[in-house]
Order: structure tokens, then sequence, then C-alpha cells
């Protein structure tokens, strides 16, 4: 693990350090809850009737205009993690804080498009401001933008079942967009693509926080996905757990950066982490 | 173009063709006076009765036609309603929906009768009667199709904290219409039962004027009117058809309905 990793790790267990120094993890964690966007603490997911609980003592602060990759193997709960982010499910423990000024302003992104099969595509991106009541020629204009940049604008009239996969995903992102939201939750939006598409969509995404400002939380079983989008890499494990977090900074990300040493060493060093959180998972289970 | 009238063509090519078999084989039994012709008349025969006859005929199909649209027009608010009430009320479900079933249930021969003691000769009988019959498929398909709203997509509707009538107009109608059609589309083959039946009892229409025929002995007549009020129920079936498609468009998994 990093050194940044370390320091968290710190900020995570504040509670077994408290009797040796609790002025300083006190005054740490103070000042990592004012400055962040989100701050999520001990958060814990335990569904009814399930044996083991999905996501065991969370904890993790992401500062303002900090993008975040979730990343994980299959069935570690970064699904459960953001559905608890957005509100569509309660946490059975823990707390989830989230700056006042994103509140109200968040949007998701689902693992599959989700698009309404009887609206056309420009209906389905308008639909968000129907039913907030704020259909007006303003965000109409934005809807047609947003989908001018996603490079649909000659498939407006088009219905869903007419668009190819990556297609009805650049609807779902646009219809996440035309509420204009400070935070976006992507759940593996691009899992399902070809990767050319992906690609594509990766680049997107990274246009569009620059253009409108926005904030992200990714989730994503790839690790060159996870690196390549994400200011921070929250990993957890199989049980739910925090296995790694830290801090990636690149000069500039695009496509090019994944050519970088840097980045190639990243991508190898989260393999070899997966590829041990696997070989603990197999012992345990012996 | 050209191949797609061909391939129309030699897919519904085999049924007209074996169509014209069966009336050259009747005609030939009938000609051959196999069986007497005022037991079964001559296809021609009927052809010739019908043409004879047109207008009489013809005031008879529309007034049947009528009676059959005002039953199934009617079924479609009240069903489509009874069923919205029951999806948002659960309660008033659970205690009205099992005597909704009397109306699938009871032969409407049975109340015709009744129909007639209460509503008169005369077309107030034969359109309740079509009501009669074609309110449960449309009430219990659209009740279907309301509980199964795709709980993806209630979700997504969720996460913009919508209104129960902006839910129930941009969300659960429109994904209960597949259904709704379907349940239209069976009530309308059993409306046009429940107003033929009607008619025997209360009078007017197809259903008077095959009963006159049989009393008549004018079997080419009875055979006329078996004709045309199946010619009405297929149009029926087909226009609401044609509806279907243009109401579902963009539905491809629905396409081939």
């Amino acid at each position: 693990m990093g050194p940044s990793a370390t320091r968290w790790a710190t900020f995570v267990d504040c509670s077994a350090l408290l009797p040796e120094n609790p002025a300083i993890v006190i005054a740490h964690e103070i000042r990592a809850y004012h400055m962040s966007a989100i701050a999520i603490r001990q958060l814990g997911m335990h569904f009814a009737g399930a044996a083991d609980p999905v996501l065991c003592d969370v904890s993790f602060t992401l500062a303002p205009a900090e993008n975040l990759s979730l990343l994980g193997p299959s069935g570690c709960g970064k699904t459960t993690l953001l559905r608890l982010l957005m509100g569509l499910q309660h946490p059975t423990a823990g707390s989830i804080d989230v700056a006042a000024a994103l509140l109200g302003s968040m949007s998701y992104v689902f693992q599959e498009p989700r698009l309404v099969p009887w609206r056309s595509c420009l209906e389905n991106v308008l639909l968000p401001l129907e039913l907030t009541g704020k259909n007006d020629d303003q965000g109409r204009e934005l809807a047609l933008a947003l989908l001018q940049q996603c490079g649909l604008t000659e498939r407006l009239q088009h219905f869903p079942g007419q668009l190819s996969g990556g297609m009805q995903m650049r609807v779902a992102l646009a219809r996440a967009l035309v509420t204009e939201p400070k935070l976006v939750l992507l759940d593996e939006p691009f899992a399902a693509l070809d990767e050319r598409s992906r690609f594509r969509m990766q680049d997107l995404l990274l246009e569009l926080r620059v253009q409108l400002g926005l904030q992200y939380i990714f989730v994503t079983h790839s690790i060159a996905e996870a690196v390549y989008l994400g200011d921070r890499i929250l990993l957890l494990d199989a049980r739910g757990r925090v296995r790694d977090w830290r801090r990636i900074q690149f000069p500039a990300r695009d496509q090019s950066v994944k050519q970088t040493p840097v980045f190639n060493d990243l991508v190898q060093a989260y393999s070899e982490l997966f590829a041990s959180m696997e070989g603990e998972t197999d012992s345990e289970e012996q | 173009m050209l191949s797609g009238a061909w391939a129309w063509l030699s897919d519904k090519l085999p049924a007209w063709v074996f169509l014209m078999l069966l009336l050259s084989l009747w005609q030939w039994v009938v000609a051959e006076k196999w069986v007497a012709s005022y037991l079964l008349p001559s296809p021609l025969q009927i052809f010739h009765t019908t043409v004879e006859l047109w207008p009489q005929i013809w005031a008879a199909t529309l007034a049947t036609a009528r009676s059959i649209l005002w039953g199934l027009g009617v079924s479609v608010l009240i069903g489509v309603t009874m069923a919205l009430v029951f999806f948002a009320i659960p309660l008033v479900r659970r205690a009205v929906l099992p005597f909704c079933i009397f109306f699938q249930t009871v032969p409407i021969i049975a109340i015709a009768p009744l129909l007639v003691i209460w509503f008169g000769f005369g077309d107030p009988t034969v359109r309740a009667s079509a009501f009669i019959v074609s309110l449960f498929p449309i009430l219990a398909n659209t009740l279907t199709g309301l509980q199964e709203t795709d709980p993806q997509l209630k979700e997504l509707f969720r996460l913009y904290k919508p209104t129960a009538w902006q839910l129930i107009v941009k969300l659960q109608i429109p994904s209960a219409l597949p259904y709704i059609l379907t349940g239209i589309r069976i009530s309308a083959g059993l409306a046009v039962i429940g107003a033929i039946v009607g008619e025997f009892i209360a009078g007017g229409g197809l259903g008077a004027m095959i009963d006159a025929a049989r009393t008549q002995q004018r079997v080419d007549l009875v055979f006329s009117g078996v004709l045309m009020s199946s010619a009405l129920a297929l149009s029926l079936v087909f226009t609401i058809e044609l509806c279907s498609r243009v109401l579902l468009r963009g539905r491809p998994y629905l396409r081939k309905l």
C-alpha cells in the first residue's frame, strides 16, 4: 500500500488510535470532514436473511471536485455502496454525509441503459425534466445540446429498440446530465460495451466533466478504467471491506496516459492486489 | 418491393387456394344434390341471396356494429377506470374484484331475459349484453398490466421523485398499454357474441335477422347473417390490430403481436 493508503488507515481506525493521541486524530477527522463533498463513516449493509454483510465498516471522505473510482471484484458491494449514496437503499450501519451543495443535485446512471422503451431518444432525455417540472425551452435546448455532444443528433426520434447498446448508454448518460447535476453516480455504465465504444465513452465522460464541472463516482471492475477515470480509487475486497484507498494524479487525462509507465505500474499493482485478494478468499473459504 | 410482395403472396396464397378448393367442393356437393339445398345452400346461392337482400342485410349489420362498438367502448372506459381504482386502492380490489368474476362466468344467454325485463326490447338490451361480456377481459388485463410495471423503470422514475399522477400517466398506463390492447382484442370477439345473443332475445340487427330467417327456413339467409357477423368481428380485430401497431410503435418486442 502507498503512503496515502497508510495515512487513510489511521483515519478509518481512529477509534483504535484514540487512547494514544486523541487530539491529533480528531483534528484530522474534523478537517477532513469539513473539506469534504462526501463523508462516509463506518458504513455497513447487511441484507435481511443474508449470511454475511455486503458492506462492512466502509469509511472515506471525498473532497469537492474529486472523482472516485470504486473498484473491486464482482459481488463486493460496489453497486450497493452507490445505491446507498443515492438513497435508493438505507444502510444498516454507519452514516453518509453529503455536502449541502450536492444534496438534491445528484444523478444516477444504472448498469444498463434503462431507457423507457415507448419514448424516443429525445423524450427519454426530457423525462427527468418533465418529472421535475422543468420541461421548458431552456431544458429542451440543454437536452438537444447534450444529445449533440453524445453524437446522437441524427437519432433524436429513434426509439431505444432501434439504437445500439453504445447509443442507448449515451442516451442514458445524457438523461442523467440533463438535470445539471453536480454529482453523478455511475454504476459500471460501460461494462457491456465493446472496447472502442468504451474508450469513446470514457473520454466523453472526462470531456463532460470539464465542460459541466461535474464530480462523479464511477463503479467498475476494470482496473484500467478505474485508474483512467479516478482521482481517487477505493478498492473493496470480496467481503465489502476497504482494501486500498489512494489518490492518483496524471498531468493530463487522455488515452495517451494509458501508454505511460506510471499508468501501467498502477494497473500492475492493482492486478497483484486483486490476485492476492482472491488467494485470501480461497483460503478463508477452506 | 417485388420480393416483399412475393413473400406476402407465398405466405397467404396457400390459405386462399385451400378456401377456393373448399368452396368448390361445397358447390359441387350441393350441385350433385348429395345434400338438400334447403339444408345446405350452395356458396353461389348464399352469394346471390346476399346481393339480392343487400340493403336489408347491410342495415342489420350496421345496427349490430353500433351495438358492439357501444358495448365495447363503454367496457374500455369502465374497465380501465376500474382497473386503475383497483390498482391504486388494494383494499377496494380485494373487496370488489372477486365479484367482477361474475361478469366473466355468467352465461350471457341466461341473463339476457333479465336484461329485456330491465331495458325492454331493442338497442339498450343489446348494448348491455355486449358490455357485460366484454368488461372482464379488459379489466383483468389492464390490472395485470398495471401490476407488471417493470420495477427497474419504477426505480428510474423514483430518482426524480414523481407525483402519483405522473407515475400513473407517464409510467403505469403506457407500460400497461399492450395488456389493455390485448384485453380489448379479446373483448372485441366476445362483444360480437354478446350483441348477437342480445339481438336474438331483444330484436334488431343481425341476430334478429338470423333468428327470423331460421323460422322461415331461409338457411341461405342464415348463412348470410353468419358471414356478416364474422366479417364484423374480423374487421373489428383488424382495426384494433392497426391501432395497436400505431400505439405500440417503437416497442420492438411487441412488433409481432
